[in-house]
């Protein structure tokens, strides 16, 4: 199966989908590769290092386009020159895989599925345990937050790190994340890395532990909400809770010297968070830094691709963030398409699999229709469980065994159980009435019914009784096996010189003690658990 | 509404309140309303037969119930936690000694009218039987367990001939009192609860102190099936459904005891266990050579300042010692410092099932950190330091390792895998089983000798600096 290259088209687009690296595995793989001349050079990888690495140079992007299967990073699009489009090169029946972000390229995705061409788009391979080797949007996220730093750092007029010179003291650089993210925590550790005194705000919770785990300070809001959505994201919150949030932000404008924003919520319009009058609180000279920017932004002013300024403060707005680092960017995207492929069978069993998650969460177009979105296999819980397929199978498996062992245990049991109290029905019923029976033996009988049954019933009840109440269960058992005081309380009432009467007294004496004791001690043990 | 009537419900209610009550310690959550179920249920119970049976005698069962109510209550109001298992024991032989003296008066009752006076017999029989055995064997627990008479198993020769020939003097006992008017039978009954009683006290008596868990859960399950055979005596069905109630509990908890020792029940009651000299001497033998690392104080605190994942192994040198509290201050000293500290209880440690477990909550411990062996056995290669305190044939690794151990097979702890593991002991001598320990040796182990509260205090002070 033969691969293809293309160079990316898009303006200032400087990563390529695959490096002498990844080519190296994809041949390993049993994958043909071709690569079209100057791919990689904005990433540096010159074409030579391609061609070390078994990959074919082709010229023309059309030769390129024209291999069974094209991986790119961008969604196809209008060529540089005004000379068509990139779909116009697909090849029919043939495969892509890039970022395609079909939820706003509805036209592109149409145009695709008409050519009979099965796509695949990066950015919608769910993000699950099992696919987070190929999970290009954090791979991508982690450079954009790194990259962010770097290019506020670039702007801001300061050090980040405080320093104490001969000349005098500076103070370190303030810097505000909003969004632990993957962006966000990358960031986090960049700024942190620099020496500046990091703060972080996210609407989820759980992030708490992973901003101090990279020596950030996490904001929170006196304030009861739970963020966490689908997939990772964080979900749109309540209107109190905003408006608590806006107010810590307002407090922290005056403060810091640079903010960090990565809010995104899937499928909509990038939130405000950052508002005109917080940029007029900051100090002249600061540094907004927004990661939204392509999708509307998080600062209000932020031009997307640009560095622009307001009320003294500066708003970087760059969209290509991932591209200003086109080496790495280039090698991890590769590395996510090479453990992709490797998912779908390599070069010999190259095949799309609808009942692979992954695969079916990223399928676009597949044999002429437009498989995206997916179907949901569960409609609501999508909502509110993070991964939305994956756990339906696996409490299943959890559960299974542990329903299987109590009945492992009670099983016999139970069974031997059943047969005697069945046995014990049928010989009272039959032989009761037509045999002649004595009233003695029956009655004895019925006890030895109830017998059974109560066995049948401890042995069920115990067995559910966890190992550290033992200790009460005995001393409760202990106090209950007092029952005994009735043995003594039905002789009790006659002559009291009679040895039945007397002998039934000193049980009564001796079951209390046990009555009392067993129950005391149990209360007193079981007021010391606590959690 | 007739007597019987009202007994009968009374009956039903008080029964299905017992089921409730054992049903509630599934959970700590639940196991306070399974102990008020209990009582309720006895108020119930006994509520009801006092309306119906009792016709006189107020004055001496009241005195009596009095007064065995202020030692109940005294009792369990003062015993020590770590003193657990001998009031365990001391309350299963007064349920032995009620159901042997209800045997008996139900015996001599001149006013019982019986259907069928062999089966009445026979059931008498059996709870003076099961009830003499539980008695005797009960308070020979008890002394054990509080060291009055010695841990070491008695070894009598020939003691399974002695034990059947015991039985088989119950039985023919029963045989010739079977069916014999009062006055003819009552010596032959008298001679089957000597006899029981002697055997009680043997039983016990051939059994280790390490087996303790298990003859205690035992004769709670003789305490139940007593109390189920004087149902039987009196055609009393709450009294059948509370005894087969506590006498499954008692069989389930041995058989988890077992289960945990990885020996057969029938081991463990004719058992005179870690006595095979041959096993331990051998290994003393490869011993002398190998040496054991000690610590002090001043090491241990800074191990454990440096660690961020400790479990602590609690024994029952800790019960003898009384240094739960200590523990748990530690605990709440390494959990300031960042650390994440739980425990790993062996279904065997100390000298009652769950006895760790009330020792820990005693102090304070909180219950969702101290966890079970197979919550924890697979977590100790994570794990920075483990503590060992006053345990030992628990954490033997000659259990998995060693087939000529005698215990051999038995699970156990495998704190050998963590990165360190710090035994507290009070000297070198070797746990209950008699064997020796290849833990002492391994590269990891480092040992601490001393009292296992004044050390732990120690420690504590130095971690609090």
């Amino acid at each position: 199966m033969l691969i293809g290259i293309p160079k990316e088209v898009k303006t200032n687009e400087k990563r390529v989908a695959a490096t002498p690296d990844t080519v190296a595995k994809l041949k390993k793989m049993g994958f043909d590769v071709c690569i079209q001349a100057g791919a990689g050079a904005a990433a540096s990888y010159p074409d030579a290092s391609y061609e070390e690495a078994g990959a074919r140079l082709e010229a023309s992007a059309e030769a390129v386009w024209q291999s069974d299967l094209v991986l790119k990073v961008n969604p196809p699009q209008a060529l540089g020159n005004g000379s068509g489009h990139e779909t116009d090169l697909l090849k029919e029946n043939g495969n892509l895989i890039s970022f395609l972000w079909p939820a706003q390229n509805t036209e592109l995705i149409e145009s695709i599925a008409a050519k009979n061409v099965t796509s695949l788009g990066m950015e919608s391979v769910p993000r699950i345990s099992r696919a987070q080797k190929l999970d290009a949007l954090s791979s991508m996220g982690n450079i954009a937050g790194y990259r962010a730093v770097l290019e506020a750092a670039n702007i801001f007029g300061s050090f980040f790190t405080g320093q104490i010179t001969a000349a005098g003291k500076v103070p370190p650089a303030k810097v505000l994340v909003i969004g632990a993210g993957v962006a966000g925590l990358s960031a986090i550790g960049a700024a942190r890395g620099l020496g500046a005194i990091v703060r972080a705000f996210d609407t989820r919770p759980v992030v708490k532990d992973q901003v101090e785990s990279l020596g950030g300070e996490f904001l929170e809001l006196d304030f009861e909400e739970d963020g966490t959505g689908a997939g990772g994201y964080a979900k749109v919150m309540s209107k109190e809770f905003i408006d608590a949030e806006m107010a810590l932000f307002r407090e922290q404008a005056k403060e810091v010297d640079i903010v960090i924003t990565t809010a995104l919520i899937p499928g909509k319009k990038a939130p405000i968070l950052w508002t005109d009058d917080m940029l007029q609180l900051m100090k002249p000279g600061s540094v907004v830094v927004d990661l939204a920017a392509e999708q509307g932004g998080n600062c209000e002013g932020t031009v997307a691709g640009q560095v622009t300024v307001k009320h003294h403060v500066n708003l970087i707005g760059y969209t290509d963030l991932t591209s200003r680092l086109p080496t790495t960017a280039s090698q991890l995207y590769a590395q996510n398409l090479v453990h992709l492929l490797k998912d779908m069978g390599g070069g010999e069993n190259y095949n799309v699999d609808l009942e692979d998650e992954v695969v079916r969460g990223a399928l676009i177009t597949h044999q002429g229709e437009v498989t995206w979105p997916p179907p949901k296999p569960e409609a609501p819980p999508a909502q509110e469980t993070k991964p939305a397929p994956k756990p339906e199978p696996k409490p299943v498996a959890a559960e299974a065994p542990a329903k299987e062992e109590v009945p492992k245990k009670s099983g016999p049991w139970g069974a031997i159980f059943g047969l005697g109290l069945v046995g014990a029905w049928l010989f009272l019923h039959f032989n009761a009435g037509g045999l002649s029976v004595s009233a003695g033996t029956e009655k004895f009988l019925q006890h030895l019914t109830v017998f059974v049954l109560a066995v049948f019933v401890g042995w069920q009840v115990i067995w559910n009784v966890t190992a550290s109440l033992h200790t009460p269960l005995m001393s409760v058992t202990n106090a209950i096996s007092g029952i005994i005081i009735i043995g003594g309380l039905f002789q009790a009432s006659g002559d009291i010189t009679h040895p039945a009467a007397y002998l039934g007294i000193a049980a009564i004496f001796f079951a209390t003690i046990n009555i009392a004791g067993g129950f005391l001690v149990t209360k007193r043990m079981l007021a010391m658990f606590h959690k | 509404m007739d007597n019987q009537s009202l007994l009968t419900i009374a009956c039903l209610t008080a029964s299905v309140l017992f089921i409730l009550s054992l049903r509630g310690l599934s959970g700590q959550e639940t196991a306070k309303r399974g102990n008020t179920y209990g009582v309720v249920g006895m108020i119930f119970a006994v509520g009801a037969t006092v309306l119906i049976a009792l016709k006189g005698n107020f004055v001496p069962v009241i005195g009596a119930v009095a007064i065995a109510v202020a030692i109940g209550w005294v009792l369990a109001a003062r015993v020590q936690m770590t003193a657990m298992p001998e009031l365990v024991a001391v309350l299963h032989s007064f349920v032995g000694l009620a159901a042997v003296l209800v045997g008996f008066a139900s015996y001599l009752d001149p006013n019982g009218a019986h259907d069928s006076l062999t089966i009445f017999h026979i059931e008498i029989w059996v709870d003076v039987f099961i009830g003499a055995i539980t008695f005797t064997g009960s308070v020979l627990a008890f002394l054990k367990l509080r060291g009055t008479v010695s841990g070491r198993p008695t070894l009598l020769p020939g003691r399974h001939f002695l034990n059947l020939a015991m039985l088989v003097a119950c039985v023919v006992c029963a045989g010739l009192y079977v069916g014999q008017p009062t006055e003819a039978g009552l010596q032959y009954l008298l001679i089957v609860a000597v006899i029981a009683s002697v055997l009680g006290v043997h039983l016990v008596a051939a059994i280790g102190g390490a087996d303790m868990p298990v003859v205690v859960s035992m004769l709670n399950s003789y305490s139940g099936w007593t109390a189920a055979a004087a149902g039987f005596m009196l055609s009393n069905d709450l009294l059948i459904i509370t005894g087969a109630l506590v006498g499954s509990s008692g069989a389930i908890l041995s058989y988890i005891m077992c289960e945990a020792m990885n020996r057969s029940i029938w081991n463990v009651i004719f058992g005179g266990f870690g006595t095979e000299g041959a096993a331990p001497a051998k290994a003393a033998d490869d011993g002398e050579a190998r040496e054991v690392v000690e610590f002090d104080d001043g090491d241990t605190v800074g191990v454990l300042q440096g660690a961020k994942n400790v479990i602590i192994v609690p024994g029952y040198g800790m019960a003898v010692a009384r240094a739960q509290h200590a523990v748990n201050e530690m605990t709440q000293l390494l959990r300031k410092n960042g650390c994440t500290v739980r425990f790993a209880i062996h279904p065997v440690a100390g000298r009652l099932p769950g006895h760790m477990n009330i020792l820990l909550a005693e102090a304070n411990v909180p219950y969702d950190i101290v966890l079970e062996m197979e919550e924890i056995n697979e977590d100790f290669d994570d794990t920075d330091v483990v503590l060992v305190i006053g345990a030992n044939d628990i954490v033997n690794p000659g259990a998995l390792e060693d087939e000529s151990s005698p215990i051999y097979g038995m699970p156990v702890l495998e704190v050998w895998n963590a990165k360190r593991t710090i035994m507290m002991k009070r000297s070198r001598r070797t746990g209950y089983a008699g064997v020796d320990n290849p833990l002492f040796y391994h590269e990891n182990t480092r040992m601490l000798f001393g009292d296992a509260r004044e050390t732990m205090e120690k420690l504590n002070t130095g971690l609090r600096n």
